[in-house]
C-alpha cells in the first residue's frame, strides 16, 4: 500500500513540477480545473482491491511502475490527423489550438461529462490536460468521409504516461466518422491513459472506431464518455488487440427520447494479457434503444473481463436494450470474469442480456468437416468467423478490410479475394 | 456404391439403429422413410462421421473402402455429402469463403490443384443457375438469417459445387412449403446422375412426388422392415405405419 501511494505521489509531484507550464495553457479557468482534478485524484487514490469496480482487474502492475509525463508539448500524446478537406466551419484541431482560438467552446465543454470528480484516472488525465483533440462539427453538416486519429507513442518513450484527451462536439443533425488508432513500440513500458468525450447533438450521428494496437508492454486505460441527443445516433467499434493491461470504459448517457446506442467489441488477448471492458448505457430518458455486443477470444493465461451496466431509470419507458457478451476460450487457462449488470426502475420496457463463455461449438464443427473441411482449418475458420462477426460491421471499408486481411493471417487462412467479395 | 451391413448403433446406452442392411447402387435414388424416433437421422448421422453415435456392429462399405474408420472430413473428400437438417448458422463467414474453403480441401484430395478466385467463381456462377439460388445469399453469412427454405436451398447448393458421389439428404423437406419444396426438388433433380447415388430420408410421401425413387425403404425401431418400389409410398401414406409394426418383431431378411 505504501508503495502505491509512493506512486501517486510520483503523479502528484510531477503536477507540481510542471504546474507553471501547464497554467501557461489555455485560460485561468482551465487552470482552476487542473488543480481541482489534482487534489481529487489526490484524496481518491488509486482504486483498492475491495472496490466493486476494479474487483478482477488489479491495479498494483500499474500503480507499481513511476510513470512520468512527458514534456509539456507532449504530455498529451502525439496525435496525428489524416482528414480529408473540410466543409466551412468544421474544425478538426489541437485541443491547444482550441484553447485559444475557441476558448469558449472548450470552456462549455471540457471536463463537463466525463467524471473526474469520480474516476481517479479522469481526475489525473483532466490535472495534465493541456493538448490533445478537437473536433467540432456544426449543425447540418455531414462529413461523408471519415477522420483518422493517430495516437501514438514514440521509440524513446519507455516509462512515459500519456494523457491523451479528446473533445468531440456534433451539432445537431450533423454527422461524423471518428477512426482512432492507439499504438506505440514494442519494447517500451509505457502508460496510455485516455480521455473522450464525446457530444452527439440532436439528430446528430456519430459512428466511431477504436483500434487499440499498443506495444506487447503497454498499459493501456481509456474512458470515454458520450452524451447522446434526442433521435441522435452514437455507435462504437473498439477492437483491442495490443497491451500487457487494459481497461476500456465507455458510458453514454441519453440525454433526451429517441436516441440509440450500438456498442461493440472484439477483443483478442494471449500470453498474459488483461483485457478489461466496462460499459454502462444510461436509459435517461424514454423511447432509447441501445444494442451492445462484445466479443472475445482469450488463448494462452489470457485474462478477460467484461461488466456491461444498463440503467433503465424510473422515466425511461419503452427502453430497447440488448447486451450480450460472447468469450471464446482458447485454453484451459484462460479466464472471463462477465457480469451483465442490468438495473431496471421502469416498467414498459424491453430489455435482455446474455453472456456464453466456451468453446467452438461441436455442431458447427462437424458442419465445416462435413464439407471436407479439415479439423485444424475448421478450428481456424470457426474463430475467425467468431471474430469477423464483429470485423464485418464496421462500415469504414479500409479499417474493415484491413482488419479481415490480419485476421485471416493470424488464423494461417487463405485471403479474401476482391472476386470473392462481389461474387 | 455403398453398402450397409448389420450395422448397429447407439447414443449413450441407448441402441438406436439395431441391424441395418442397405445396398445402394451409383445412378440409382432410394428414399428411407419412417416416423419419428424409427433412427433415420441416426443412419444419416453415422454415414457421415457424427461423432455422437458409436457404432457396435457391423460394417459400412462406400466403393469398398470401409467408411466407418474415416473422420468425416475424409468422408466428405471421398465424395459424401450429408444435406443436413438443420443446417448451422456462421456467423462471420460468407457462403462463397466457406464453400471456397470446402471446394479446394475436396479438390486437395483428389490431386487436383486448388481453384483461383475466377475458376471458382465460374464455377460458383453455373451451379447457382442450376439451383435458381440468387446471388445475395452467397454474401452472406453462412445460412445467417436466411429462411427455411433458403438454409435446404443452400444445403442442395452447396452440394451442387461439391459435386459428391453420394448424397444423404435428411429431412430437407421438414418445414417447408410447397414452393420451397418443388424449389430444393427441382435442385436435387437436376443433380441426379448416372456416377451420383441420393439418399433421401423423411418422414412424409409429399417430398417422394417431386423427387421420385427407384427404391423406398421403411426404417422402424432401428431395422429396414420393408422395401419396395415408388408405390410403396404412397401405401404409407394411405395406410400410415401401423401395419408394419408385426414385421418388427420378425428377423430381418439378409
Amino acid at each position: 500500500m505504501t508503495e502505491v501511494m509512493e506512486r501517486q505521489n510520483t503523479y502528484l509531484a510531477a503536477f507540481e513540477r510542471l504546474e507553471r507550464e501547464l497554467a501557461a495553457a489555455g485560460t485561468p479557468a482551465l487552470h482552476r480545473l487542473r488543480k481541482a482534478a489534482a487534489a481529487r485524484f489526490a484524496e481518491l487514490g488509486f482504486p483498492g482491491p475491495r472496490d466493486e469496480e476494479w474487483r478482477f482487474t488489479p491495479i498494483a502492475p500499474l500503480a507499481r511502475i513511476p510513470f512520468e509525463p512527458a514534456p509539456h508539448d507532449r504530455m498529451n500524446g502525439s496525435c496525428s490527423f489524416r482528414i480529408p478537406p473540410l466543409p466551412k466551419g468544421v474544425i478538426v484541431c489541437r485541443l491547444s489550438e482550441a484553447m485559444h482560438k475557441h476558448a469558449a467552446l472548450i470552456e462549455q465543454h471540457l471536463a463537463r461529462y466525463a467524471d473526474w470528480k469520480k474516476h481517479p484516472f479522469v481526475a489525473l488525465n483532466t490535472a495534465f490536460v493541456c493538448d490533445g483533440v478537437f473536433v467540432y462539427v456544426p449543425r447540418g453538416i455531414v462529413l461523408e468521409e471519415p477522420l483518422f486519429l493517430d495516437f501514438h507513442a514514440g521509440k524513446d518513450d519507455d516509462g512515459r504516461v500519456w494523457h491523451y484527451r479528446s473533445l468531440v462536439l456534433l451539432g445537431e443533425n450533423s454527422q461524423v466518422t471518428l477512426v482512432d488508432n492507439y499504438s506505440g513500440p514494442m519494447e517500451c513500458t509505457y502508460f496510455s491513459n485516455a480521455v473522450t468525450e464525446i457530444v452527439v447533438g440532436p439528430g446528430a450521428i456519430v459512428d466511431h472506431y477504436k483500434l487499440q494496437r499498443e506495444g506487447d508492454r503497454a498499459f493501456h486505460l481509456a474512458v470515454m464518455q458520450v452524451q447522446i441527443g434526442r433521435a441522435a445516433n452514437f455507435s462504437s467499434h473498439a477492437i483491442t488487440q495490443g497491451g500487457q493491461w487494459v481497461r476500456n470504459e465507455i458510458n453514454a448517457v441519453f440525454e433526451n427520447e429517441g436516441g440509440e446506442c450500438t456498442l461493440n467489441g472484439l477483443y483478442q488477448a494471449n500470453g498474459e494479457q488483461l483485457v478489461d471492458n466496462h460499459t454502462l448505457i444510461d436509459h435517461a430518458h424514454p423511447h432509447c434503444a441501445s444494442h451492445e455486443l462484445y466479443k472475445g477470444i482469450l488463448d494462452g493465461k489470457a485474462r478477460g473481463v467484461f461488466n456491461g451496466k444498463i440503467y433503465v431509470r424510473q422515466d425511461a419507458q419503452r427502453t430497447d436494450a440488448k447486451q450480450t457478451n460472447q468469450t471464446l476460450l482458447l485454453s484451459d487457462d484462460a479466464t472471463i470474469n462477465t457480469k451483465p449488470q442490468l438495473e431496471i426502475y421502469a416498467d414498459d420496457v424491453k430489455c435482455t442480456h446474455g453472456a456464453t463463455v466456451g468453446q467452438l461449438d461441436a455442431e458447427s464443427l462437424f458442419y465445416l468437416r462435413s464439407r471436407g473441411v479439415g479439423l485444424a482449418e475448421a478450428r481456424s475458420l470457426l474463430t475467425y468467423a467468431f471474430a469477423n462477426d464483429i470485423v464485418s460491421r464496421i462500415k469504414v471499408a479500409s479499417v474493415r478490410e484491413e482488419l479481415e486481411r490480419s485476421l485471416l493471417q493470424a488464423h494461417h487462412l487463405p485471403a479474401v479475394d476482391a472476386g470473392e467479395e462481389d461474387a | 456404391m455403398l453398402e450397409i451391413k448389420n450395422l448397429h448403433a447407439r447414443v449413450e446406452d441407448k441402441e438406436i439403429l439395431r441391424g441395418v442392411n442397405l445396398l445402394v447402387k451409383a445412378g440409382e435414388v432410394h428414399a428411407i422413410m419412417g416416423e419419428n424416433g424409427s433412427g433415420k437421422s441416426t443412419l444419416a448421422g453415422v454415414l457421415a462421421g457424427r461423432d455422437a453415435y458409436e457404432v457396435t456392429e457391423g460394417e459400412v462399405r462406400f466403393d469398398g473402402k470401409n467408411l466407418l474408420e474415416l473422420d468425416p472430413e475424409e468422408r466428405a473428400r471421398e465424395g459424401i455429402f450429408l444435406a443436413f437438417q438443420y443446417p448451422v448458422e456462421i456467423p462471420g463467414v460468407s457462403n462463397t469463403y466457406f464453400l471456397k474453403a470446402a471446394v479446394n480441401a475436396i479438390r486437395q484430395h483428389r490431386g487436383l490443384p486448388e481453384y483461383d478466385a475466377r475458376e471458382f467463381l465460374k464455377l460458383v456462377r453455373e451451379k447457382m443457375r442450376l439451383i435458381h439460388m440468387s446471388e445475395d445469399l452467397l454474401k452472406r453469412p453462412v445460412n445467417e438469417g436466411f429462411s427455411g427454405g433458403e438454409k435446404k436451398r443452400n444445403e442442395i447448393f452447396q452440394m451442387a459445387v461439391l459435386d459428391p458421389r453420394l448424397a444423404i439428404l435428411d429431412e430437407t423437406d421438414s418445414g417447408l412449403d410447397i414452393d420451397a419444396l418443388k424449389a430444393v426438388a427441382d435442385g436435387v433433380n437436376a443433380l441426379r446422375s448416372p456416377d451420383r447415388a441420393i439418399i433421401v430420408i423423411t418422414h412424409y410421401q409429399r417430398l417422394l412426388n417431386y423427387i421420385v425413387p427407384d427404391q423406398v425403404h421403411v426404417l422402424m425401431r432401428g431395422r429396414i422392415v420393408k422395401s419396395g418400389g415408388k408405390e410403396l409410398a404412397l401405401e404409407l401414406e394411405e395406410k400410415g405405419y401401423k401395419w408394419l409394426e408385426a414385421s418388427v418383431r420378425e428377423p430381418q431378411p439378409v
